[in-house]
């Protein structure tokens, strides 16, 4: 699993916010474009991609989205 | 004259089952209205035919992309070569007279495949892959039948387009937000291919329960769809449009 693609995956997600906001210190909930179809949108990404399973509880232990990838790598 | 909401110039538009009745003359008004044409369909001979009776228009050549959709690789590959769209009309589809109790598992599986699974599958890909403009609009031909009434013998065809229905409204729903517009034409009979396994004295009783006193030509749904494509209708989503010539008011 390479950070560089779960960031792409992550950004995939998203419609307006630019696809060079994206990097693993980013904040994801401060996008004015956060909301929570695009939350379950990743915790289902997150599963096709990886096949994984994560739940609104692992996602609220994120704050950037490489604390999500260290939570989903845990899961690997 | 230069006041027509109803105009398609500058989108491109994808058809499913587009060497069908209905799919081949959604391209041709399309066309007519300025859409560039993807058509896609899985009959190699019809498809070609439908694909040169398409207006040309200005904004590029109109494709024929030959995909059995029930195929995921060749359904991916489709979804990999089209160009962006506009407009997306999801109208392949198969029917068959069965009474219930002669179902099979067999004909219960390749109708659900063609008609429902296809349709979302096509429809995932294609946003998943953000192939689908903003402003876009995606029109299903779904049924009146399963929808707004049932018939003896249509049980997998109604169900199936019962499942389109759902499927359209929560499509609706969840790109509503986005731009992306989702709805459904829902027609009774239409003079195509489809009803063949109706006989001429059957079609003749059935079409007395038509009030306009006939069945649609698939000009009659092209024209609906062709109106749920335009910025005619830009603030119609999670609409189902009967176009049954008053058949279902009784």
């Amino acid at each position: 699993m390479e950070l560089k693609d779960f960031v792409q995956n992550f950004a995939n997600q998203f419609d307006e916010t630019d696809a060079e906001m994206f990097t693993p210190e980013t904040k994801f909930r401060d996008f004015e474009e956060w909301s929570s179809i695009i939350g379950l949108s990743i915790i289902l990404m997150v599963d096709e991609e990886y096949g994984i399973t994560i739940d609104a509880d692992d996602m609220k232990q994120a704050e950037t989205i490489g604390e999500l990838f260290n939570i989903v790598q845990a899961k690997a | 004259m230069e006041y027509n909401p109803y105009s398609l110039e500058g989108k491109t538009i994808l058809v499913t089952g587009g060497a069908g009745g209905i799919g081949s003359e959604v391209g041709r008004v399309c066309s007519k209205l300025g859409a560039r044409i993807v058509l896609t369909d899985n009959r190699e001979d019809a498809l070609q035919s439908a694909l040169s009776s398409l207006v040309k228009v200005d904004g590029g050549e109109h494709l024929a992309v030959n995909a059995d959709l029930t195929n995921a690789d060749e359904l991916n590959a489709l979804v990999d070569q089209i160009p962006e769209i506009d407009g997306f009309v999801c109208n392949a589809g198969v029917m068959k007279l069965v009474l219930t109790q002669f179902i099979t598992e067999e004909e219960l599986t390749r109708i659900q495949s063609i008609n429902l699974n296809a349709p979302i599958l096509l429809t995932k890909a294609l946003l998943k892959k953000k192939k689908i403009r903003k402003g876009g609009s995606i029109v299903f031909t779904a049924s009146a039948a399963g929808v707004f009434r049932v018939s003896m013998g249509n049980a997998i065809y109604a169900t199936t387009k019962c499942g389109i229905d759902a499927f359209m409204r929560t499509v609706a729903l969840e790109y509503g937000p986005k731009g992306i517009r989702c709805n459904s034409v829902n027609p009774g009979m239409v003079e195509t291919a489809l009803i063949g396994t109706f006989t001429e004295e059957q079609k003749e009783k059935e079409k007395l329960n038509y009030p306009l006193r006939r069945f649609a030509q698939p000009e009659d749904i092209a024209q609906g769809i062709a109106f749920l494509l335009s910025d005619a209708s830009s603030f119609v989503t999670g609409t189902a449009l009967k176009i049954d010539g008053g058949m279902t008011l009784s």
